[in-house]
């Protein structure tokens, strides 16, 4: 009933299609979700500056987001172009969400730097259908005044799991208000993106290739399991962190009461904003390596576009050098070539660079099913999360391992 | 003549009801029996969306959950309304301000109070953590199953108990106070008013309460997507979750379809169940 209503709702709203820019050149329609919005209007201005073409953003609340793209799919209405979460981008391509760029990604000048996660992501048997938008990788996050303060080198950040333990007991020990870590225990987005790199560090895998056989029962997943619910049940994580579900997670770090902890790359400048100073390392296996969750967004050109040509234009600039660095590496954002993570402006911030080189190493995990498996809070990846950290661990890792395959093998 | 014009009187409405409830149905029917992606051709599949209901482990839980739900709500919300019902029955000085009172939280969207709940009872951000008021690290929103229902019943008792003393109110006022009168004479008791005349002469007015109650807490799902997320472990993931889910997140549009035929199957017969037993009593 509810799918049935969205669908005649949403025909009924998207009957105009206003084609004509002023200047003579044409209006593209471009979704995208909040988290990204700062991103794409910041493309789309600098585009529209160059271009007759028009480029018109229009950003949706994050939860919101699937159902609205859904929704317009149903009623034959999707944008021209639109962005995603690109964990959800083998799901989109798969439903034939976005058209078929094959031919158009292939003479591409420069199409083997293009981040190779995201570009896996927006693959489907062997048909590429989008590029990346923005990028956003996992990496630990740790606040210099607060190691200076426990005695901690601010220049020297942890190389092992294990010694990112050790770092965050003894920042923790400061007391007061003061935490050594925090995590996502109740978003299983969040934990994915922050705990699978340690696992992939190890030499471990969280899914098989194919997205359709789930691993979370291997060993180096509980370790690394083990090692942070240590960490919360010494009191070392702030005890908010059972029931962070997402949306206050930036505002915890932000706080600067957090040692170390695991997290998305573009809260660099949020955080510092706030007064405090980070430093920035690669996510470590228990005993060392290094590798990182490339998340961000894929874009694509919407299925139903008539103006696929067009769109596919502003596609390709994006990948441009001129885009990348004028736009992306200017705004302390993450290069989507890798060709570009050297650039005038990481120059500046060695940081960057750090952040920018993870960015071939990185990984993507790549399933149809990875929003109903994962990042759904009814997912069975959320409960395993939570039976992992807080419940009876063994049970819920091998219970959890095998409803999540059964999930990612549904439809 | 007279005939046409009451074809002509009937028409807006049989086209509203024709256009917004009889389409949708029979197109959700046909969903319902097909694998209905979000673009392309749909192919039918008959009866796998059904068959595939039982394997769901997630429904069943959901079932179970809105079931248990529902009863807890209707109780409890019955009690509470009618309880205000009564006690703002008779005019005296400051009634009116009662009246308001009680009735004010319908006023608000239903979303917005689920929002304000869920800022209410963040251990982050809300009085109650702030005036120390929760000892320690308690999440009433998310922390266990049953603070996280305990959270949800509250906030559906607050928003929805006035608007159904208000219903029960205009029955408690309908009844004729010449009877209330005679059976006084008689030497009838506070409490043989009560069952005698009040509960009987309300049984249709208590119908329609009940029905409305049961369907709306069958229907179930802002107050836990919002404010509970279905969780903790999937403990408070109401049916029409699970609907959204299949439809949005799996994109799996047919089951979706499907799920909403049982669901509304089952509405049906409830509310049809409960109108005869109700008012078969009240004749």
């Amino acid at each position: 009933m509810l799918a049935a209503l969205a669908l005649v709702l949403a025909t009924a709203a998207c009957g105009a299609d206003g084609t004509e820019a002023a200047g003579g050149g044409v209006m593209l329609t471009l979704w995208t979700r909040a988290a990204t919005e700062s991103v794409t209007k910041a493309y789309a201005e600098a585009y529209n500056a160059a271009h007759r073409d028009q480029v018109q953003v229009t950003a949706y609340p994050n939860e919101e987001y699937p159902a609205k793209l859904a929704s317009a799919a149903g009623a034959r209405a999707l944008p021209d172009l639109f962005a995603a979460d690109v964990v959800f981008a083998p799901q989109y391509s798969a439903q034939g969400l976005w058209a078929d760029i094959t031919d158009r990604f292939a003479a591409l000048p420069h199409k083997d730097s293009i981040a190779p996660a995201h570009v896996r992501a927006g693959t489907s048997e062997g048909r590429n259908y989008a590029l990346p938008h923005t990028i956003d990788v996992s990496v630990l996050l740790y606040n210099k005044d607060l190691y200076a303060k426990a005695g901690l080198d601010p220049e020297r950040p942890p190389r092992t799991l294990r010694e990112f333990a050790e770092h965050a007991q003894r920042v923790d020990r400061l007391g007061g208000e003061v935490h050594g870590t925090y995590l996502g225990g109740n978003c299983g987005g969040c934990v994915e993106f922050t705990l699978w790199p340690s696992v992939w560090a190890a030499g471990g895998e969280v899914l098989d290739a194919e997205g359709r056989t789930a691993k979370v029962d291997s060993p180096e997943m509980a370790e690394v399991f083990a090692l942070y619910r240590g960490l919360y049940e010494q009191g070392v994580a702030a005890p908010a962190s059972k029931d962070e579900a997402g949306p206050t997670w930036l505002g915890a770090l932000q706080s600067g009461k957090v040692g170390i902890a695991p997290g998305p790359s573009v809260w660099l400048d949020p955080i510092e904003s706030k007064g405090t100073k980070l430093g920035v390392a690669p996510i470590p296996g228990l005993a060392g390596g290094e590798s990182t969750f490339v998340g961000g967004d894929a874009i694509g050109i919407g299925a139903t576009s008539r103006k696929a040509e067009r769109a596919w234009d502003f596609l390709a600039w994006t990948m441009s050098e001129q885009a990348q660095v004028e736009v992306i590496a200017k705004g302390k954002g993450v290069p989507a070539r890798t060709d570009l993570a050297v650039n005038r402006y990481s120059a500046a911030d060695p940081r960057l660079v750090t952040v920018n080189g993870l960015v071939a190493k990185g990984r993507t995990p790549y399933a149809r099913n990875f929003n109903a498996s994962f990042n759904d809070p009814q997912s069975p990846w959320l409960r395993t999360v939570r039976g992992a950290l807080f419940g009876d661990a063994a049970r819920s890792l091998a219970e959890g391992n095998s409803a999540i395959t059964k999930s990612l093998r549904q439809g | 003549m007279s005939r046409l014009a009451g074809v002509l009187y009937a028409t807006p409405t049989a086209v509203l009801v024709g256009v917004f409830f009889l389409v949708p149905l029979g197109l959700l029917g046909w969903m319902s029996l097909h694998r209905w992606p979000l673009l392309g051709k749909p192919v039918f599949n008959a009866p796998t969306n059904y068959t595939a209901l039982a394997d769901d482990e997630l429904l069943g839980t959901a079932a179970w959950f809105t079931l248990k739900y529902t009863v807890i709500i209707t109780v409890l919300l019955f009690a509470v309304a009618f309880g205000l019902a009564l006690l703002v029955q008779h005019r005296r000085p400051g009634v009116g301000f009662y009246r308001t009172a009680f009735f004010l939280p319908t006023v608000l969207g239903f979303a917005s109070a689920s929002l304000l709940f869920l800022g209410l009872l963040s251990n982050e951000i809300g009085p109650l953590a702030r005036l120390g008021l929760v000892a320690g690290d308690v999440s009433l929103t998310s922390g266990s199953p049953g603070s996280a229902l305990g959270s949800a019943v509250l906030l559906v008792l607050w928003r929805f108990a006035g608007f159904n003393m208000l219903i029960l109110l205009t029955g408690l006022q309908a009844i004729p106070v010449e009877v209330y009168e005679a059976a006084r004479i008689d030497g009838a008791s506070g409490w043989q008013l009560f069952r005698r005349i009040t509960i009987p002469l309300m049984r249709p007015t208590i119908a329609l309460v009940l029905t409305m109650m049961t369907t709306g807490s069958l229907l179930a799902f802002d107050q836990f997507f919002i404010l509970t997320r279905g969780g903790p472990d999937n403990s408070t993931t109401s049916l029409v979750m699970v609907i959204y889910r299949e439809a949005f997140v799996r994109l799996d549009l047919g089951s979706a379809a499907a799920i909403s035929v049982v669901l509304l199957a089952v509405l049906l017969v409830v509310s049809a169940v409960q109108l005869r037993v109700l008012r078969r009593r009240s004749t």
